[in-house]
């Protein structure tokens, strides 16, 4: 049992490094099946190890398979060994990312057709590193292993953002997104240095222990305690990875790359890493409430931020992407009011319905021929059938209404910020939700009904770029590979909610009870604290109680259906029936819809403030005044200095005789007039 | 005679070319394989001292000792512990690349070039053995000749403006240095009444703070010149912009590392007390060098120039590890300076095949070349992964554990350091970007070809070293950390706990021989208590 699951990352690391290697000789057919094959390949075997896992006697109060693969870093006390782990949330975590990644290679291989044999077999060769490096962030039983994982998606998201490298957008976002990623890193680099300092281990399960044993916190650093700096320091990092402000920047210009890379980075790979990270050191995280509240907040500003923005967008992908971030903005919600479960159950769910809305915009932008621009489509909807259904479903399960997906994990987190004594941010919450409704709609609207507005030579740069205008006649509907992976998608937004029905309604919340003890700390005395504490749990709700919060919890839950509701309103009464009114409305408020088009300046903001002042400084002050200017100079100086003086000493060598014989005369006038005066 | 051996073959190797003659275009081929035979022959010879190597043990392995000149105290002493042997095999594993990168590109005096590459290679692996300050003080200025004369002959325009600077610069540092050695020894002669320039009868004077200060600053100059640690740092741009590729390569790989080295070996053992007092204002100096490095280098219009100022960055992370002083910080500067080593070997050898083709070394000139030669930009990428230190390559085992030992250490300054994670990222990119991507605007880079055979040969060697040291770091660990162990104790002047298996319990005690548990602060105390 134990080899299995080095298996999981190991197999589409092989089709990387098949496909990387000799692949780009080989047939399109053969690199494409070969890495939706080693995908396929290791959801079959997360399947068998996750069965296995649950056939397992709980020991210390979870059920986990532990595998220590070789020593990997060892100096002194740091002693880091290449350790996998699987445990409920990594469970849940690798079926997401090999199932939905499964699909998404499956899509692809319709997808990028068009590429030639070797950028084909390069395409598929990141993709499946992509993947590989994902499920060793999510296997990993430590913080450095977790790294590797963390820092690869990072380098694959770079990879494959920038995978038209021709194009300088495209080149341009990759390394954005990659540098944003290393500035979350150095946070996250100092946190994983003061947990060390402190606890003397990077083992995720041993912190934990450690962490839960501890009876009060050590101040570090003006009285804040050292688990509130380390898991700031973390959240540094998790707003980078998961595009949380204020290092959201790089996740909209991401869309730079092939629209099948968006839905493996916005659903089943790379954003939720953040999310996942704040998860797997929930205990570190509880017992930081400071944190806590600062993660709430972030997530539910960020949540309003890119909604906002995403009304006015009029980019496909970009509308979808600050989707995202305003859904990660949920999850950190979730995560911030000390929802654990909630958090990892939409991340959950949103995997499924954002994976299949970015593979049916993607199935809009193929039969277009790359216009990604929705004022350029419209009328789609009986022209693309498939596409239209299914992309149908996915925008009322991420809206959330009932019985989709993003309803149950939508509403548990609506919940738990309710009932954690978390009004205002509620109330926040449910405004970001009414935005969702409304430009999750307003997008659906502008591309699929109205008039078709997809004239020839209304092409926009994205993929296929400098494609032929898209011909009136030659539109086709997604073909089958692509159409088996919308389908199964929308099999998962429908139904993957139902793990999770609330007990408010009659559900026993399974996926809660499953991930459950994933966030306590491994009891190392056989004790069973998780499921004590649930006990206690248990027992604080009285059935009196229990009934009032039923209650209340069905009053929350129909105000969000009704919100949701209103914002669909909302986009069909601007964008459906009299789009003029949309129209009218950005111009009475132009200067507000000019902040939202153009994101609030945030990246002409870090670019005024950072980029250039930094660029400039380098440049000017330290290469060429301090380096150039005042080392050089006085290094050169002395070099001169040096010079002159041997200029004018060579001049005493004047090599006549008669000059010598003066100065030793004088010399010995000198010498002997010292004497004498003496 | 194993290490002596080691010296010879190259040494004795490099004047047999002289001896081939030259003029015909067959002879020139006749050196080179000739050379290169030599240099795969050292290696070879290198690596069989590896096996030979007992990991487990802090002594010096294959000591040779020989009376040289008596009267004075100077021995022809030789020996190789746990941080040389890496070292002397990063020297044996470069040569041999840096000769074969040449073979194209070096069409003149290919006699005297291939002498000076072997003569080059015999008094780097003589500076990494000597166990005698005089024989260490030959070997040092013995490798400042070769490439005096590499730079200014084969290399680029102002070829002997960056000559003459990287002599002077050296020899500035050099003199003070001697003068030191000169002094210690002599300092030996009046407490014992012996004269000794054995860096083991040295390491036993008990030397008094007051002039262990000065001597302190006069070696740890010379050694901070040469690393170069800001604000000494100007010369390195210059020289390598200047010097052919086999010399950037050499320079960077090895020579650079004959400083952090120098400050391990001699000014942190030798004289403790000043060490330990000065490290922090060396730490503050490291720190300013390693965003300072990056800053400047973000902004370098030449290929070879930003490597060069990447190279002040990350050397300053190595000295950042070994002011740290303990076993983490220390094993991590000592990794860094071999993974430095390979992967900024093996940017100048990208760099160097890129002006190869196009006579040039400016950013501007290039974009978009991946689309004509992948494997290259490929091989690039690579390499550049790992001196942006992504985990799973080199780079990132050395700064991390460099960052380990000194947040231990201090915090703060480790903090600023970090800030060196975002900016190589940055740096690095960038500059792959604006030479690879894009679209290619330059039409006189249409034509040009992927790798050759030969220049596989040369570079992925270098690539597999880079995935090698950063998969399974373990191999170059382990044999180091006894070496290391001994160094912190001789230091710090406390017995280190060997506390590997300490993480399996909770790390702030510690089982004692007599089964007495401790906390490790208690032990630390107590052993710092018994040595004072």
């Amino acid at each position: 049992m134990t080899s299995v699951l080095l298996l999981i990352p190991l197999l589409p690391f092989l089709g990387f490094v098949i496909n990387a290697t000799i692949g780009r000789r080989w047939s399109k057919g053969v690199t494409g099946g070969l890495a939706t094959g080693a995908m396929a390949g290791a959801f079959g075997v997360s399947v068998y190890a996750v069965w296995t896992m649950l056939g397992l006697e709980p020991a210390g109060g979870v059920r986990a398979i532990d595998q220590v693969v070789f020593t990997w870093l060892a100096s002194d006390a740091l002693q880091i060994p290449f350790a996998l782990r699987l445990d409920p949330l990594a469970a849940l975590m690798i079926l997401v990312v090999t199932g939905i990644g499964t699909l998404i290679h499956l899509y692809s291989t319709a997808y990028m057709h068009d590429e030639t044999a070797p950028e084909f077999a390069r395409y598929f060769s990141y993709l499946n590193l992509f993947a590989s490096f994902m499920l060793v962030l999510v296997l990993g039983a430590n913080f450095p292993v977790l790294f590797i994982g963390w820092e690869g998606v990072g380098l694959c998201s770079y990879l494959l953002i920038g995978f038209y490298f021709t194009k300088p957008s495209a080149a341009d976002a990759g390394k954005k997104a990659f540098v944003v990623n290393r500035i979350g890193d150095f946070g996250f680099i100092l946190g994983m240095l003061l947990l060390f300092t402190t606890f003397g281990t990077l083992d995720f399960q041993q912190l934990a222990v450690k962490v839960a044993e501890m009876s009060a916190e050590p101040a570090v650093w003006a009285g804040a305690g050292v688990l509130t700096v380390a898991t700031l320091l973390l959240f540094v990092g998790a707003t980078g990875k998961s595009a949380q402000i204020p290092l959201f920047v790089w996740l909209p210009d991401a869309m730079e790359g092939p629209t099948p890379v968006s839905a493996l980075i916005h659903a089943a790979t790379m954003v939720t890493a953040g999310v996942y990270m704040i998860g797997r050191n929930a205990v570190l995280f509880s017992h930081a409430p400071f944190t806590l509240e600062v993660i709430a907040i972030i997530g539910v500003l960020t949540a309003l931020m890119a909604g906002t923005i995403g009304l006015v967008q009029n980019d496909i992908k970009r509308v979808l992407a600050y989707s995202t971030v305003s859904q990660l903005g949920y999850m950190f919600l979730a995560m911030g009011v000390g929802a654990f479960a909630g958090g990892v159950f939409h991340l959950y769910t949103h995997a499924f319905f954002k994976a299949l809305l970015f593979l049916g915009s993607g199935a809009v932008i193929h039969a277009l021929h790359g216009q990604q621009d929705m004022r350029y489509m419209g009328g789609l909807k009986r022209k693309l059938p498939i596409t239209f259904w299914t992309f149908l479903v996915g925008t009322i399960a991420i809206v959330g209404i009932p019985p989709l997906a993003g309803f149950f994990s939508k509403d548990e987190i609506l919940w738990k910020t309710f009932s954690t004594g978390h009004p205002v941010l509620w109330g926040l919450a449910v405004l970001a939700a009414l935005l969702t409704a409304t430009y999750m709609f307003r997008l659906l609207y502008m591309t699929f009904y109205g008039s078709a507005r997809w004239s020839p030579g209304a092409s926009a740069p994205g993929d296929h770029a400098g494609a032929k205008a898209p011909a009136l006649h030659g539109l086709h509907d997604a073909p089958p590979a692509m159409a088996i992976a919308l389908v199964v998608l929308v099999i998962g937004s429908v139904g993957a909610g139902l793990f999770g029905v609330p007990h408010a309604l009659g559900g026993d919340n399974r996926i809660e009870t499953f991930l459950e003890p994933s966030f306590h700390a491994m009891s190392v005395t056989g004790d069973t604290p998780a499921l004590a504490e649930a006990a206690v749990a248990e027992a604080e709700h009285a059935p009196e109680a229990a009934h009032a919060d039923t209650q209340t919890e069905l009053l929350l839950m129909f105000t969000s259906v009704m919100v949701a509701l209103a914002g669909i309103g909302l986009a069909t009464v601007f964008f459906l029936k009299a789009p003029q009114r949309a129209d009218a409305m950005a111009g009475q408020f132009s200067g507000l819809h000019r902040l939202l088009l153009n994101k609030y300046y945030v990246d002409e903001l870090y670019n005024a403030v950072f980029v250039q002042p930094i660029k400039g400084v380098s440049t000017s002050v330290l290469w060429k005044g301090v380096d150039a200017g005042i080392i050089d100079g006085s290094v050169n100086g002395v070099g001169l200095m040096v010079r002159g003086w041997s200029a004018v000493l060579r001049r005493v060598q004047t090599g006549s005789v008669r000059a010598y014989a003066m100065s030793i005369f004088l010399g010995v006038v000198t010498i002997l007039g010292y004497f004498l005066w003496r | 005679m194993a290490l002596t051996l080691l010296v010879l073959l190259p040494l004795v190797g490099g004047l047999l070319v002289l001896l081939l003659g030259k003029g015909s275009e067959g002879r020139d081929r006749l050196v080179k394989q000739t050379a290169l035979a030599i240099s795969l022959a050292t290696f070879a010879a290198s690596i069989w001292l590896w096996m030979g190597f007992d990991p487990a043990s802090a002594d010096f392995q294959f000591v040779e000792r020989y009376t040289w000149l008596p009267d004075f105290g100077i021995s022809y002493h030789v020996g190789l512990d746990g941080i040389t042997l890496w070292l002397v095999l990063l020297t044996t594993f470069l040569t041999p690349i840096s000769l074969l990168c040449s073979w194209e590109s070096v069409n003149q005096r290919v006699r005297e070039f291939s002498f000076f590459m072997l003569l080059l290679e015999a008094a780097m692996i003589g500076v990494f053995i000597s166990l005698d300050l005089f024989l260490f003080y030959v070997f040092w200025d013995a490798m400042l000749i070769p490439m005096y004369f590499l730079i200014g002959i084969w290399g680029y325009e102002q070829r002997i403006y960056a000559a003459v600077k990287f002599m002077l610069y050296t020899m500035a540092g050099s003199v003070l240095m001697l003068l030191a050695i000169i002094w210690v020894a002599y300092y030996h002669q009046q407490v014992t009444g012996v004269i000794s320039f054995d860096l083991l009868d040295l390491y036993a004077l008990d030397i008094p703070a007051g002039l262990q200060t000065w001597l302190f600053l006069a070696f740890t100059l010379a050694f901070i010149i040469k690393v170069p640690v800001f604000p000494f740092h100007t010369w390195l741009p210059d020289a390598h912009v200047q010097a052919p590729t086999a010399g950037s390569v050499i320079l960077a790989g090895v020579m650079l590392k004959m400083g952090t080295y120098g400050l391990l070996r001699f000014s942190f053992p030798m004289f403790p007390e000043a060490a330990l007092q000065f490290a922090p204002y060396l730490a503050v100096l490291a720190v300013i060098g390693i965003v300072y490095g990056a800053l400047v280098a973000m902004v370098q219009p030449d290929m070879k120039k930003l490597v060069a100022y990447s190279s002040v960055s990350h050397l300053g992370f190595v000295v950042l590890g070994i002011c740290a002083m303990n076993v983490n910080g220390v094993q991590g500067a000592v990794f860094q300076m071999l993974a430095h080593g390979v992967s900024t070997g093996g940017l100048f050898l990208v760099v160097g095949m890129l002006s190869d083709r196009r006579h040039t070394k400016l950013i501007s000139e290039y974009g978009g070349i991946k689309a004509v030669m992948p494997k290259l930009v490929g091989m690039f990428m690579l390499i550049t992964l790992a001196s942006i230190a992504l985990p799973g390559m080199n780079g990132f085992v050395g700064e991390f554990l460099i960052f380990v030992g000194s947040f231990a250490w201090n915090p703060w300054m480790t903090s600023v350091a970090v800030s060196g994670v975002i900016l190589s990222a940055v740096y690095m990119l960038w500059m792959f970007q604006r030479v690879n991507f894009g679209p290619m605007t330059n039409p006189k880079n249409k034509g040009l070809r992927d790798l050759s055979p030969r220049e596989w040969a040369v570079i992925a060697p270098i690539v597999a070293m880079c995935i090698w040291m950063g998969v399974t770091p373990g191999v170059f660990l382990k044999p180091m950390e006894p070496a290391v162990r001994r160094v912190v104790e001789q230091v710090r002047g406390v017995l280190v706990p060997v506390n590997a298996a300490l993480t399996l319990k909770t790390t702030s005690e510690v089982v004692l021989p007599d089964g007495a548990t401790k906390t490790t602060s208690e032990v630390v105390s107590a052993a710092e208590g018994g040595a004072r």
